[in-house]
């Protein structure tokens, strides 16, 4: 059989990048029914669906574990392996954890494709690896017909330094890192509608590291974080705001987007993820009439190797933000803020 | 009526398919049927987008959309 050397990588995967994940609905059905244990030294596990799980060490080190992967969210394999790799790290950040050692999960079909695919996409999830400080080494391979790759991270925090997403406070001011839309734009990447500029604005979010912006929140001190990924940024608001019992308010006009997708939206350029997200949180969110149909799928669309969402006192919001725009985090918007009422209920205005 | 049947496949193709017909005509009716919530929403909201009337008809697990544009 003759193997394709190169191919339109995209075309294995019938969703696309975190948009491929599990609706957070079926999700919790099917983790309801598998107990879990419980262990005194796990200090962050699944009960607030945080990004990483922590299990404490010694009273001064704690290992942060996670494990992301996901098919191809761009047609070059270099660059998917940068994406997902980056997005795995990313839960690292934002538990405000240092990666140490990563491996490589891994799903291609060696017997149609190239393998120099699986090259290029390897090469790119452990060039990212290295810029984080990490190591890659090693992984498990499974001959499988559509190709999918990502990454497990351990990394290491002190315990009382983790920001989980239960710490939010009545008052605290939300910053967000990076723009939102990479669900859209790569659904407008596949119908072939949009624009060179935008590929590069989008893939370049994607494969930067939250790397600086946790380092930021670390030295600034905040109250709780979390990364946005495949349950949008509605949905990883949820889960912050439950687990913190605080509500929140967005003012949707000041959300980073990416520009063009709020015209791909307008057309229906819509991943099916975004729709999942939105039946799973929706009921927790009140819309302002003012915020139109485009921007609400926005807030819901899932993102891949989103930016993380923080939670800082109002005294240190103003630095954090100076300190994030000058070092390199350019896109990060003050959003909404910590409000009085009922815990998890998110209020969005325009 | 120009009818584009999308079952089985998955978005963006029922969008692009029903957009390629909808730029070939200044007037007239299409009928896309699809098999999935978020289909249906995506391409309501290329219709309305248009400025198209949009009439949905669920059929079993399908839905099928009436699109109709007019000349302005």
């Amino acid at each position: 059989m003759s193997k394709k050397a190169s191919c339109k990588l995209t075309d294995f995967a019938v969703s696309c990048g975190c948009a491929a994940k599990v609706g957070g609905k079926v999700l919790r059905q099917i983790l309801a029914q598998v107990p879990q244990t419980a262990d005194n030294h796990l200090l962050v596990a699944l009960e607030n669906f945080d990004d990483a799980a922590v299990y404490e060490l010694n009273e001064e080190m704690a290992l942060v574990e996670t494990l992301d992967f996901f098919p191809p969210v761009v047609d070059d394999p270099y660059t998917f392996g940068q994406i997902a790799a980056a997005n795995a790290l990313s839960d690292i950040y934002a538990m405000g954890a240092e990666p140490l050692v990563a491996m490589a999960i891994v799903c291609f079909p060696t017997r149609t494709l190239s393998t120099d695919i699986l090259v290029a996409i390897l090469k790119g999830g452990a060039d990212k690896v290295r810029e984080a400080g990490a190591v890659m080494v090693g992984g498990h391979t499974v001959e499988d017909e559509r190709p999918m790759y990502g990454v497990v991270v351990t990394g290491k925090a002190k315990p009382k330094e983790i920001v989980t997403n239960a710490g939010a406070k009545k008052g605290d001011l939300l910053i967000l890192t990076k723009p939102l839309g990479t669900g859209i734009i790569i659904t407008a990447m596949k119908a072939g509608l949009a624009g060179p500029q935008e590929k590069d604005e989008v893939i370049a979010s994607m494969v930067a590291l939250n790397k600086t912006a946790s380092r930021i929140m670390l030295e600034v001190g905040v109250n709780a974080a979390t990364d946005i990924t495949g349950f949008g940024f509605l949905g990883h608001l949820l889960e912050l705001a439950t687990a913190s019992r605080v509500a929140v308010e967005i003012n949707s006009s000041k959300v980073p987007l990416f520009p063009a997708a709020i015209d791909h939206a307008r057309i229906g350029l819509i991943p099916e993820g975004a729709y999942r997200n939105r039946e799973f949180v929706g009921g927790r969110v009140r819309f302002a009439p003012q915020v139109d149909l485009a921007q609400e799928d926005l807030l819901f669309d899932p993102q891949t190797s989103g930016g993380l969402l923080i939670s800082v006192p109002p005294a240190k919001a103003e630095i954090l933000l100076e300190k994030l725009h000058q070092q390199g985090v350019e896109k990060a918007g003050l959003i909404g803020e910590v409000v009085s009422g009922e815990k998890g209920l998110i209020t969005v205005k325009k | 009526m120009i009818e584009i049947d999308v079952r089985g496949l998955a978005c963006p193709i029922p969008v692009i398919r029903t957009k390629k017909a909808l730029d070939e005509m200044q007037e007239g009716e299409i009928l896309t049927i699809v098999d999935n919530p978020a289909s249906k929403e995506n391409v309501m909201r290329l219709a309305r987008a248009y400025g198209c009337q949009i009439k949905v008809e669920p059929a079993g697990e399908d839905f099928r959309l009436t699109i109709t544009r007019r000349r302005t």
